[in-house]
């Protein structure tokens, strides 16, 4: 049995529907990557798994419970947490703030503490008391994942975490990745860069125009068949 | 020398003024709710200490601290069933629903308690003075401005130093996100209008304390209190007390000169500051 | 073969061309009501007229405008004063004054915006009441119209413009002609107002109105000039108020700044009259006024209870009903007695 599972997810925005029909399946300890175009629905299946967005319970399930209709807020409760699209830093709380709020919701001991955060990214214990959004993107982002970890998810969703950051920046950030996996989260990420994502993750899925149009291990897949993917086999 | 005395007496009802004002900004800052039924839920909270002092026969200030948890709750259960359900982009429903609760609160209390003026007696306390030399400065006056910066510095206590005040602000933020981190936005604002009602209380106790009052004064308590809100910058709980001692002190002072003018020059002190300053004194530097 | 359809714009629909038909005859009847009705029945028509003039306006602020404003009681008292002021005064026609009225709050109105509209939101709402606190605090000093306990209307005064023929030609008393004389104006004031406000919704600035209240960026995009319209929804509004303020006390003959400038009265009302009825739209206040004055009447023995009723029925109708009893029955039957929004209908084919 996967760990999070979504089964024939339908979801969308008002009369607006963005995802049809999408399963994909996360086992413990994996780490897969959603990629595709703009609008394919990537961010929508992250918010649809994170409670943001509420479906039908059997839609979304996780360690065999179905929690498709729960709220973002017991969600996090259960161990899935999300890095969002576009880090999403409270403004008004200092950068130490913004990792200690990551707790709220689960209290459950686990590896992650404000330490060990404070370990894996260092810069941002020298800027602990310094408004949150007054830090660079990438330390921004740092935050935000910190921020996810500290409440020691089963799950992490990363939502387009490189967007608009350096190259060099996006390689110190996914250079924490593994120290993430160790201990003990099984990662979805949302990803525009193929590279990347093919680096990290065990198995990836392609979306386009709500539905994944190709899925596999990296290895299987070529460039043609992801091309074909990403905009469709008459492009 | 009558014009030091003027402005000491000013600055006193400013205190007053700024418990009036502070659930007031607690609950926009957070929420951005404005609760037109504020001045009415202050009148209420000085019933319900006049109705402890009567029942129990105690001292006001202990039938205060009976009414503080009455009155979280009854904020707490009237954000969730009620406030909870207009906050959004759209700004009329909370305007309209609060103002509706205004009416009902005054006639509920006219029903009640009769329109007839009520006060809550606190013996010698009442006309108490200590003589300073330039001026007389009445025990019940400092009480109430000594009150007004412990409840100013409890709440900013509260704001920057609990994990509540941390959920307040990032609620305030961004609810959506504030989720994802476990926050239930909905149990948020209910915890904060509660404690809203709790600096209600005070307030409601001071009011009663220091002279009569009725069922249909709430309004004006309300104006005062935005009046304060504004002056002082919104979000700024430091800039609400500023607000209170300018419409304490325009009002003093207006009275001096006229006894008419009372009211009249806190209203005009208020536009005055708005034409000047219009994000008040000590804005937030984002919203 | 390539198929073209051609459309035509159309703002009418069935249901409201019935409506106009309605509404003639309902006028008729309504310039008629004299000859045969009661005095007191009259004045109550006069208290909707006025009630849904007011009702009118406040939803033009509110409703298209997006001003929510808890100060129209200062355009009520202004016009109500500037008409005694003028009469007792200047010795001018109660009836010619009305203009008066309009003038005097349509000015006042122009400080007020501009103090107002530095102001956001729910601030806004609060921002205007205490421009009409400040109002009141000051008329209350204007000795010559009796200062805190306000005056009557000198006698003279009440003998206004076609009283004296109203008395001859209905062969009453002076009292009954004036209420005659005050509910014909209440109606031609009503009128001139529902069809005033539904000719500028219908216009291009009304529309653009409409694109002001539903997304103010988008409109600014598309070059609305939402600043200038909100003055302009503002100003409108306080003459229309001021003539109204002005017209009800020329019938109630007797003034007092608590009164005039009564937030309960001349606003809370008015607001439970749009909310219940519909806020947003032409027949909301309509429906919102005879709901009003029914539960008035019904209630008027009970006093305080009947407030609670109101304000208990304008939370419970903005919680389940934002779109007020008119809504209600609009969603039913898709029923539209003043259409305002252009539908396309395709042309038959000659």
């Amino acid at each position: 049995m996967s760990l999070l599972a979504t089964h024939d997810l339908t979801a969308g925005y008002g009369d607006f529907q963005a995802l049809f029909g999408v399963d994909i399946a996360l086992d413990e300890g994996e780490t897969i990557a959603i990629i595709g175009a703009n609008g394919a629905g990537k961010t929508t299946l992250m918010r649809s798994i994170a409670g943001v967005l509420r479906n039908a319970p059997q839609m979304v399930t996780f360690e065999g419970r179905q929690v498709g209709a729960l709220p973002a807020d017991e969600i996090v409760g259960l161990g899935i947490a999300m890095v969002p699209e576009g880090r999403k830093l409270f403004p008004s709380l200092s950068v130490e703030e913004n990792l200690l709020i990551g707790a709220h919701g689960r209290s459950g001991n686990g590896y992650w503490s404000l330490q060990r955060i404070y370990d894996l990214f260092p810069i941002l214990k020298e800027k602990r008391r310094v408004p949150g959004t007054s830090l660079s993107g990438g330390q921004q982002q740092m935050v935000a994942i910190g921020r996810a970890l500290i409440s020691n998810p089963r799950v992490l969703l990363c939502d387009e975490i490189s967007l608009g950051l350096a190259p060099v920046v996006i390689r110190d950030i996914y250079a924490a990745l593994p120290q993430i996996q160790e201990a003990g989260a099984a990662v979805i990420v949302v990803e525009q860069d193929i590279g990347q994502a093919m680096k990290v993750a065990d198995r990836v899925h392609c979306m386009m125009e709500g539905r994944v149009t190709l899925s596999g291990a990296p290895s299987d897949l070529s460039r043609d068949a992801i091309h074909n993917a990403y905009f469709g086999a008459a492009a | 020398m009558i014009w030091i005395d003027t402005i000491a007496q000013g600055i006193l009802l400013g205190g007053l003024y700024a418990l009036f004002a502070a659930g007031l900004s607690l609950v926009f800052g957070i929420m951005r709710l404005v609760n037109l039924a504020h001045g009415d839920l202050i009148v209420l909270g000085a019933y319900l200490i006049l109705l402890v002092v009567s029942i129990l026969g105690i001292n006001p200030f202990l039938a205060a601290a009976i009414a503080m948890p009455v009155m979280f709750g009854f904020g707490w259960v009237l954000q969730r069933l009620v406030l909870n359900r207009v906050l959004g982009e759209d700004i009329l429903p909370p305007l309209l629903v609060t103002f509706g609760l205004s009416i009902v609160l005054q006639n509920a209390l006219l029903e009640g308690f009769t329109a007839d003026s009520q006060r809550v007696r606190a013996g010698p306390l009442e006309t108490a003075s200590v003589d300073l030399g330039a001026v007389t400065l009445g025990v019940m006056p400092m009480l109430t401005f000594a009150s007004a910066i412990v409840v100013i510095v409890a709440l900013n206590q509260i704001f920057y130093r609990t994990a509540l005040g941390r959920a307040f602000r990032a609620t305030s933020d961004d609810p959506v996100t504030a989720s994802l981190m476990g926050i239930k936005p909905a149990s948020v604002f209910a915890v904060a209008t509660g404690i809203a009602m709790i600096v209600v209380t005070i307030a409601a106790l001071y009011l009663g304390m220091r002279s009569n009052f009725d069922p249909t004064i709430g309004p004006a308590r309300l104006i005062y209190a935005f009046e304060a809100v504004i002056i002082g910058g919104l979000g700024s709980l430091w800039g609400t007390l500023v607000g209170g001692i300018i419409i304490g002190v325009a009002q003093t002072v207006g009275a001096a000169i006229n006894p008419e003018w009372q009211i009249l020059a806190g209203h005009v002190a208020f536009l005055v500051v708005l034409l000047i300053k219009p994000r008040g004194l000590f804005p937030r530097a984002y919203d | 073969m390539i198929q073209t359809h051609t459309y035509t714009v159309q703002t009418r629909t069935p249901a409201s061309q019935l409506a106009a038909i309605g509404a003639a005859i309902l006028l008729i009847v309504a310039v008629a009501v004299p000859l045969f009705a009661s005095r007191s029945l009259i004045q109550d028509l006069f208290f909707i007229l006025t009630m849904l003039t007011l009702a009118q306006f406040w939803n033009l602020l509110a409703g298209y405008g997006g001003l929510v404003s808890v100060g129209q009681q200062a355009f009520v008292g202004l016009g109500a004063y500037a008409l005694f002021g003028a009469a007792i005064l200047w010795g001018m026609d109660p009836v010619a004054a009305l203009m008066l009225s309009g003038i005097a709050a349509a000015v006042v109105a122009v400080p007020t915006a501009f103090f107002a509209f530095r102001l956001q939101g729910a601030y806004f709402a609060i921002g205007t009441w205490v421009v009409a606190e400040v109002v009141r605090l000051s008329v209350a000093q204007w000795k010559a119209v009796g200062g805190g306990t306000g005056t009557s209307l000198p006698p003279d005064a009440r003998d206004f413009w076609g009283v004296a023929t109203v008395e001859s030609l209905f062969d009453v008393r002076a009292s009954a002609a004036r209420d005659i004389v005050t509910y014909w104006l209440a109606l031609a004031l009503a009128v001139v107002t529902v069809g005033g406000i539904y000719w500028l919704l219908r216009t291009k600035r009304g529309l653009a109105l409409a694109a002001v209240r539903d997304n103010i960026e988008a409109a600014k995009s598309v070059g609305v000039d939402a600043g200038r319209m909100k003055w302009l929804v503002f100003i409108v509004s306080a003459f229309g108020t001021g003539v109204a303020g002005g017209l009800i006390y020329l019938q109630k003959a007797r003034i007092s700044p608590d009164a005039a400038f009564s937030v309960t009265d001349w606003t809370a009302y008015v607001i439970f009259i749009v909310v219940i009825g519909g806020i947003g739209t032409i027949e909301g206040p309509i429906i919102g006024v005879l709901v009003f004055f029914a539960l008035q009447s019904l209630l008027a023995d009970f006093g305080s209870w009947y407030l609670m009723v109101l304000g208990g029925l304008g939370i419970l109708v903005m919680l389940f009903a934002p779109r007020g009893l008119w809504g209600l029955i609009s969603n039913k039957t898709g029923l539209q007695l003043f259409p305002i929004r252009r539908r396309l209908y395709p042309t038959p084919k000659k």
